[in-house]
């Protein structure tokens, strides 16, 4: 199994060249972003203002990362669980975001705006953050520094490795793995 | 007889370094069961999901950087000897020192946030420690830390079962709870689940049936049956490493029980993931 070399933004068509069950490098910049930041992204689309990030051709990694020790670009930094996430994403679809990265399932709203949209979502290894942390090569906090751990980072990532679970056809790997395994 | 006096001052340092070593260190038979489960999966993905894992263990020993970066609740079991005299300052401040000190010095994650009902705003030193004290005969303090992340920690299940749906009605809760989960807990997982006692106290025995030496069976056979049973229906679920489908989903299953009122049949489950963190220290 060889492993997909991405280099980001994703455009449309090679979002739909990806399918569930693909192993993946993404390289390039990413935007952290969870609980608390999905909510202040939110409350700023409801009043009109501009995002502090540009969404169009994003992909958002579900991760809020340990501080960096001296010498490092951030700390231990595996995903969180991206279903908190579902009551935000198909709003960030529709105005462009394009990838998310996180763990764990999603629920169909989310997998019908991915398919309307042109999105993926991909899973890294959760509880893998040390390991996840050698692929970032720079961090730098770019809104909602008050959120601490939870701020949106903008990150350069080389060969950051994940799977993709669900392709923007709606084949979902957590299911279809599962089915293939499960005994009766 | 003697009562023995222990700094708390000491207590604080303790604490400090055993947040961090919890936190950066793997314990030994976690890596133990990993590779063990790694020998016997038939997907080549979560193989190489599982060989990741290890890596990943071996990368945060090496650059002493968290496994995860949910370095997660300092949870605590602690056994005071009753002989013991905590002199200097107060357990709880103590505790909650060396929380603070270990999770700034240790460059851990802060995950612990006030105004649970409104806007939260993260405390910066993830204190309080929760700690859950028995006091045991003797005249020395055991202090185990357990940080436990958010994402397996939410598909905790308390099931207040009624005495007529028995064993199997145990067993089927705590699968079907695992069943509901899926991927979200971090798979490979460690079940700590518990039967008995009241609402309270079923929860608090599934913790800490996960601070067991992974795989190591309950003494009593009944039980240790009931463990092999439920590890067994829940690798048939074909969940596997992080939800990818697989032939093993988990690690171990860590039962205890209680005896229970005559009216009641709880059923407490804890889902642990694979960075199964206990650490202890005597002093």
């Amino acid at each position: 199994m060889t492993d997909k070399v991405i280099h980001l933004p994703l455009t449309d068509e090679m979002i739909q060249d990806l399918h569930a069950g693909d192993r993946v490098l993404l390289n390039g910049i990413i935007y952290t972003g969870r609980d608390e930041a999905h909510l202040y992204l939110c409350r700023m689309l409801d009043k009109g203002e501009e995002l502090p990030i540009e969404i169009r051709g994003a992909v958002i990694y579900y991760v809020g990362p340990c501080p960096a020790k001296p010498g490092q670009a951030i700390g231990s930094a595996g995903p969180t669980t991206s279903g908190r996430m579902d009551a935000y994403a198909p709003r960030l679809m529709d105005i462009g975001l394009k990838g998310m990265i996180g763990k764990g399932l999603r629920k169909p709203a989310v997998v019908e705006s991915m398919k309307k949209n042109i999105c993926v979502y991909f899973a890294s290894i959760g509880g893998a953050g040390a390991l996840l942390s050698e692929s970032i090569k720079e961090a730098e906090v770019v809104a909602f520094p008050e959120l601490g751990a939870e701020a949106i980072y903008r990150l350069r990532v080389e060969n950051f490795p994940c799977t993709v679970v669900i392709d923007c056809y709606g084949k979902d790997l957590y299911k279809e793995g599962r089915a293939k395994y499960e005994v009766k | 007889m003697n009562v023995r006096e222990i700094e708390a001052s000491a207590i604080a340092d303790a604490v400090e370094k055993l947040v961090i070593d919890a936190n950066y260190y793997l314990p030994e038979d976690v890596k133990d069961a990993l590779k063990k489960m790694r020998e016997e999966e038939e997907s080549d993905l979560c193989r190489q999901i599982l060989g990741d894992i290890l890596k990943n263990a071996d990368i945060a020993r090496e650059r002493q950087q968290p496994i995860c970066q949910d370095t997660g609740l300092a949870v605590f079991f602690v056994e005071l000897g009753q002989d013991v005299h905590i002199v200097g300052g107060d357990f709880r401040t103590a505790m909650d020192e060396g929380v603070a000190r270990g999770y700034t010095k240790g460059y851990l994650r802060k995950s612990s946030q006030d105004h649970v009902l409104g806007e939260r705003v993260n405390r910066g030193d993830n204190t309080p420690a929760i700690i859950h004290t028995d006091l045991v005969p003797g005249d020395k303090l055991t202090i185990t830390v357990c940080p436990k992340g958010g994402g397996s920690e939410n598909m905790s299940a308390l099931g207040m079962l009624t005495p007529s749906q028995g064993r199997d009605g145990v067993k089927k809760f705590i699968v079907d709870t695992v069943s509901r989960a899926g991927s979200n807990p971090c798979p490979p997982i460690i079940v700590g689940c518990a039967a008995g006692g009241t609402t309270e106290e079923v929860m608090l025995l599934a913790k800490k049936a996960l601070c067991r030496k992974v795989g190591e069976p309950n003494p009593d056979p009944e039980v240790a049956q009931m463990e092999r049973e439920i590890l067994e229906e829940i690798n048939k679920l074909g969940i596997g490493a992080q939800g990818f489908g697989g032939t093993k989903t988990a690690l171990a299953v860590h039962m205890l029980t209680h005896p229970v009122h005559l009216a009641s049949l709880p059923v407490g489950v804890n889902i642990q993931c694979h960075v199964a963190r206990h650490r202890t220290i005597v002093l």
